[in-house]
């Protein structure tokens, strides 16, 4: 059968399983979209190329399945390579198509050229140049496959005009040897010796903390840590990137580390005498000072990627692997650690000493982010899909929020990026429709990519955005409070403009304001009545509410600083 | 105030622990553009490299990398490296297990009267002359590392010296192997 190179690009998402493309077409990606017409896969047309691929990743992010994008060449792909860079960040699959100039003119600084495959070698996987026309379907094949074995991560094709336009003859790589990456070897035998030295070291312990990170998600491994953890009853405690992975309502569950971690999760690592590392990779946000990290402990290292292991930490034991098989090797062998009685003794004397606690709302306003984040959770229903942008609130969302099972959690974790929440929340609803997806957003992170609430109205995927309003950049602001005397420079942004109701409005979403407790309390009722549109609610927050507990950057994590209601001579 | 000095990379003070890596890669458009980023962004340190087909096999070509070790541990090094998908295999050659050879060529302006000094240095080094006219020489040395930093030291006294060198290639010394990776 004979096929254009961009039916073979369309015919070869399709032999994947895509059912969904986040994009937004060009010159040169132009011949991909003509197929696209009469093909099954859905198109959701975006109004920026960010949003597409932040889309992808939310999609990805909910479904475990890889989110798929398409944009053109030069600006188009320039656009999406913050969405690249971020997904390369948090190993979440992607695969992303761009146009590229014909053939013959690159390298010339032909209109709309640009070299995005070197652009974005840093920030992928891998990527592909595609020579010929014959070569689309094992490039698309190998990219999936890239993307989503091993240490998940962005791949990134690349499609010059002229391939899109030439004919090929059909075919469809049936094998892996076919996919011709001969320098890729994804799984690893267990290595048993290394899996029987963690057991002894397991064995030995007294004071163990499961220290779970995103990579537990990623290969799927929630079962076997909620059984292994139970057996063993050591405590647990998920990373920004983990949370999901275990249940927050299960008393083992200590709940965040690292620098905006809960005191007792931030504790226990900090006097454990074994830590086991699941799919975790030592973050600077959850280390602080590294030298002065768990500087009792041993460490079980236990991740896919092997560079991962003595990067930042040095491990004890390293066991490369997926964390499902190694879990259920330790179980198996029955691994288990002293009695932890006195370990938990103290570790509940933490938790009862030092919850997480805000300052009391008023009834008049303004609202505490907190309290906010905890009245929608309380009206929302199990398996709510909840998104973030970066910032305090994210950190927020991330602790008042009860996280029960996984793909609940949309998150920007290792790059950070502003803006993520919105697109994310929108892949995210495509990818789960059958769930509620509230994205808790900051009015600094809405700025940046709200134009995409156009999309979700007009592709109507109906999702709730809170904007939870303190007028500032405010994790910004928090630092230059705390760490630079109260200079406050360039952090403020106004709760009225831009007036966030009329903007959603004119979006086509429906726009809610809520300044005092009744009417939050209101407009939650109100957005969870409304399911055929998006709706945005602007919850106007008390511009000086600071996250707590907090370790300084670069400070021990000992030096852990509570909330001014706990420090002590407050009360 | 006076302006730092330029840093030019490994300097005498830097101490240099070096380790040859054989890496075999796809011979695919980018690839050592890959290499390079690679050790670029993750702040490591090359020291020479050699790049040329692979034996036998049009599809794979040979990186030989030395690198500085003392930049970033080796373990590292190679992990990062092996992730890239087109690197196929690496190999790890300690220096004292190493037998590594490199090429210099020089062209040393001198006239034809003036060169019994040239012709000493070329014979003691083990050189070879490879093409010479009225005005010039051009020598080649194939040698160890070492060697070729003692010619390339002894031609300093002369005043117009155009000298390239490849880089070293290395194997095993027989009756030791390579680690592999
Ligand atoms: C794209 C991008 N630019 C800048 C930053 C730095 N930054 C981190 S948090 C933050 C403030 C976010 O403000 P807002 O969305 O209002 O959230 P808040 O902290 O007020 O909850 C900034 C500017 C970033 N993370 N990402
Ligand atoms: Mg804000």
């Amino acid at each position: 059968m004979q096929l254009s190179g961009a039916q073979a690009l369309i015919k070869s998402l399709e032999q994947q399983g895509v059912e969904t493309i986040f994009g937004l077409p060009g010159g040169a990606i132009l011949p991909v979209y003509d197929p696209l017409i009469d093909s099954t896969i859905r198109h959701i047309l975006v109004r920026h190329e960010q949003g597409a691929g932040h889309m992808a990743e939310g999609y990805a992010l909910a479904t475990g399945r890889p989110g798929v994008a398409m944009v053109t060449s030069g600006p188009g792909a320039t656009n999406i390579v913050t969405p690249i860079g971020n997904a390369h960040m948090d190993s979440t699959p992607l695969v992303v198509v761009t146009g590229q100039v014909a053939s013959a003119a690159i390298g010339t600084d032909a209109f709309q050229e640009c070299d995005i495959t070197g652009i974005t070698m840093g920030i992928t996987k891998h990527n592909f140049l595609v020579k010929s026309a014959q070569e689309i379907p094992r490039a698309v094949a190998a990219a999936f496959h890239l993307a989503t074995t091993g240490r998940p991560g962005p791949v990134l094709i690349d499609v010059p005009k002229d391939i899109t336009q030439s004919m090929m003859d059909w075919w469809y790589p049936s094998t892996v040897e076919e996919y011709d990456l001969p320098g890729y070897r994804p799984e690893v035998a267990l290595d048993e010796q290394a899996v029987e030295r963690a057991i002894a070291l397991i064995n030995a312990s007294e004071r163990p903390v499961l220290y779970v990170g995103g990579g537990t998600l990623k290969s799927r491994a929630s079962k076997e840590l909620l059984a292994f953890a139970e057996r063993t009853k050591m405590p647990v405690v998920t990373t920004l990137m983990a949370r999901g992975a275990f249940p927050d309502s299960h008393e083992q569950h200590l709940g965040m580390p690292g620098m905006h971690g809960m005191y007792s999760a931030v504790t226990a690592i900090q006097k454990c005498d074994l830590l086991i590392s699941l799919g975790a990779r030592f973050d600077d946000r959850v280390t602080g000072k590294i030298p002065a990290f768990a500087p009792h402990a041993k460490v079980i290292h236990v991740d896919i990627d092997r560079a991962e292991f003595n990067k930042v930490r040095f491990a004890d034991v390293a066991v490369q692997s997926n964390v499902a098989p190694v879990l259920r090797a330790w179980d198996g062998a029955s691994a288990t650690p002293h009695n932890l009685d006195v370990w938990w003794k103290e570790i509940r004397s933490w938790q009862e000493q030092y919850p997480l606690v805000y300052d009391e709302p008023a009834t008049d306003g303004p609202l505490r982010p907190q309290h906010v984040i905890e009245a929608i959770g309380a009206k929302a229903e199990p398996g709510t899909i909840v998104s973030a942008g970066v910032g305090q609130h994210q950190m927020w969302a991330s602790q008042f929020w009860k996280f029960e099972e996984p793909g609940t959690w949309i998150n920007s974790g290792g790059a950070g990026t502003m803006g993520f929440g919105v697109p994310a929340a929108i892949g995210a609803k495509v990818g789960r429709p059958d769930r509620t997806v509230w994205c808790i957003d900051g009015d600094g992170c809405f700025q940046m990519t709200a134009q995409e609430l156009v999309t979700a109205r007009a592709e109507g995927i109906p999702i709730k955005v809170a904007i939870l309003n303190n007028a500032y950049l405010g994790m910004v602001r928090q630092w230059q409070e705390m760490f630079y005397d109260e200079r406050y420079s360039e952090v403020y942004l106004s709760a009225d403009l831009p007036d966030y109701v009329k903007w959603a409005e004119a979006m086509g979403c429906v726009g809610l304001r809520a300044t005092n407790l009744a009417e939050m309390r209101e407009v939650i009722d109100v957005a969870n009545s409304i399911n055929d549109v998006p709706v945005v609610i602007d919850f106007r927050t008390d511009s000086s509410e600071k996250v707590f507990p907090m370790v300084a950057a670069g400070a021990s994590n000992d030096d852990i600083q509570v909330h001014p209601l706990q420090q002590k001579g407050s009360r | 105030m006076t302006p730092p000095e330029p840093y030019l990379g490994i300097t005498d003070h830097t101490p240099v622990r070096l380790h040859i890596l054989s890496v075999l890669v796809e011979n695919k458009a980018g690839v050592l553009a890959r290499i390079a980023g690679l050790f670029a962004r993750r702040g490591f340190n090359i020291y020479s490299l050699a790049v040329a087909p692979a034996e036998s096999n049009a599809r794979f070509s040979r990186v030989t990398i030395v690198v500085d070790a003392e930049s970033a541990p080796l373990e590292q090094i190679v992990g990062q490296l092996d992730k890239l998908v087109n690197v196929v295999a690496i190999t790890d050659i300690s220096p004292k297990d190493a037998l590594e050879r490199e090429l210099l060529l020089a062209t040393i302006k001198t006239d034809v009267d003036n060169r019994t000094s040239l012709l000493d240095i070329i014979a003691s080094a083990g050189a070879a002359i490879v093409d010479v006219d009225a005005k010039s020489v051009t020598v080649m040395l194939a040698a160890t590392p070492g060697n070729c930093d003692g010619l390339e030291k002894a031609l300093e006294g002369f005043s117009d010296v155009e000298l390239h060198r490849t880089g070293r290639v290395a194997l095993p010394r027989l009756g030791k192997t390579a680690h592999a990776y």
